[in-house]
């Protein structure tokens, strides 16, 4: 199975029915496909509503997700302005957020908005999503692209928010943040402790149930 | 009152250096004809302040491409490559905000509030300057009222008074705005009589817009 989906697979398993969920871009949209058909979510989307779906037909005015692309609005949706959106977000509202990461440190710290002298797009409004959801989940490839750890002791890129991560997916592991301390919770198929030791910089503890991660293909 | 007026009357309101508040997210909700309008008067030292500078011809992106814009405040940037690269130059001045930190600071410049405290960017650069405050064990940055010289709106539908709606998702940041300027331009698809709208359905109500434009691209 390819990593990006082993993860989003994985993360759609901490989606309960119910839940009110806000998606970063990039892989965390790829979790509702995953979804189980008896959970039931409310997609909400930062620009301005709730009940976001799939594209079915032509794309409709006004009609985009918080990438500007053209989506869905199922039955029971409700279009509002930013205001009561980031309300939403800010105000403990939405039950769980999933995002990418470039860095999360042991304490639970994200990095995720920018690479000085590299690549400054802002914020948007990922601070105010990890300051304000319930759960934040982060949805990442356990290394860069040069092999890198971005699970560290301490954060070296400027940070989206202090000590708000709840869970962290890769394509090896699950770790979870408990009292300000990083858990190894599960590892993926095939992948040995000794691995994720090697690939990780923080410090983690085991946790009691720690065991295998269980991913239907 | 009849405050619908005609294109020629929209240029000559702007004016070099004026702040302008915008709608729109990623260009979705922004009135491109009244962004048109405020390139063709050729207004320089603009200080942009909405969402995103969208892409290079979308959204407010003309106004950056030609050099009108000498600062923006926007939550994101990332996805118009001639912003960051004006950043770099030293040709424009970027703010970066937290959109939700953007939104209220907008509320407050319109609501008559002197700030309001936000848990978003505690332990982050956002703090650098700030007022921090701890209320009930928690800690918040105090954020300051924005306003600006000019609104400008994009709705679907206006009446002759000024009440507004908005369709779907490009509702977003243009009914905050129009309570944050001293001037505030709605560009409308459609006009209706006054009495038209329900007072239900009125999403903004006509005493904060001055003027209505009916948009051309159709």
């Amino acid at each position: 199975m390819e990593a990006k989906e082993l993860i989003a697979r994985r993360v759609a398993q901490e989606l309960k029915e119910g839940y009110i969920v806000n998606l970063g871009i990039g892989l965390p949209t790829m979790v509702p496909k995953f979804l189980p058909t008896d959970v039931h979510i409310t997609l909400q989307s930062e620009n301005g509503f709730l009940g976001m779906g799939p594209l079915e037909g032509e794309p409709q005015p006004g009609v985009v997700n918080a990438g500007g692309i053209p989506c869905g609005l199922l039955p029971g949706a409700a279009i509002f302005d930013s205001l009561m959106s980031f309300a939403l977000i800010r105000g403990g509202h939405v039950d769980l957020t999933v995002l990418g990461g470039l860095q999360v440190d042991q304490e639970g710290n994200l990095a995720n908005w920018m690479v000085p002298g590299k690549m400054v797009p802002g914020m948007g409004g990922a601070m105010d999503l990890v300051s304000g959801a319930k759960k934040v989940v982060v949805a990442m490839e356990h290394c860069t692209r040069e092999g890198e750890p971005r699970i560290l002791k301490r954060c070296n890129l400027p940070l989206t928010a202090k000590a708000r991560v709840s869970m962290i997916v890769t394509e090896l592991a699950v770790f979870t943040i408990d009292d300000g301390q990083l858990v190894l919770q599960e590892t993926a198929p095939g992948i040995s402790l000794e691995q994720v030791r090697a690939s990780t910089e923080a410090d983690f503890v085991l946790a009691e149930q720690f065991h295998s991660m269980s991913v239907a293909a | 009152m009849n405050k619908i007026v005609e294109w020629s009357e929209i240029g000559p309101l702007f004016r070099d250096g004026m702040s302008i508040l915008f709608g729109g997210f990623m260009g979705v909700g922004t009135p491109l004809g009244l962004v048109a309008a405020l390139h063709e008067s050729k207004a320089s030292r603009l200080t942009l302040i909405g969402n995103d500078t969208a892409a290079p011809t979308t959204g407010v992106g003309p106004l950056v491409a030609s050099g009108q814009a000498s600062k923006v405040i926007v939550s994101h940037i990332g996805t118009n490559p001639m912003t960051g690269r004006k950043m770099i130059a030293g040709e424009i001045e970027v703010d970066l905000v937290p959109q939700g930190t953007l939104i209220e600071r907008i509320r407050c410049g319109g609501s008559g509030l002197g700030g309001v405290l936000t848990p978003t960017g505690v332990g982050t650069v956002v703090e650098e300057g700030k007022q921090k405050l701890t209320v009930n064990g928690r800690d918040y940055l105090l954020e300051l009222p924005l306003r600006a010289d000019i609104a400008i709106i994009k709705a679907k539908r206006a009446d002759r008074a000024g009440n507004l709606v908005y369709e779907r998702a490009a509702r977003n940041f243009n009914p905050i705005i129009a309570m944050a300027a001293d001037l505030v331009i709605a560009e409308v698809e459609e006009v209706v009589e006054i009495g038209e709208i329900d007072p239900d359905m009125v999403m903004t109500p006509a005493a904060l817009v001055d003027k209505v434009v009916l948009s051309k691209e159709l």
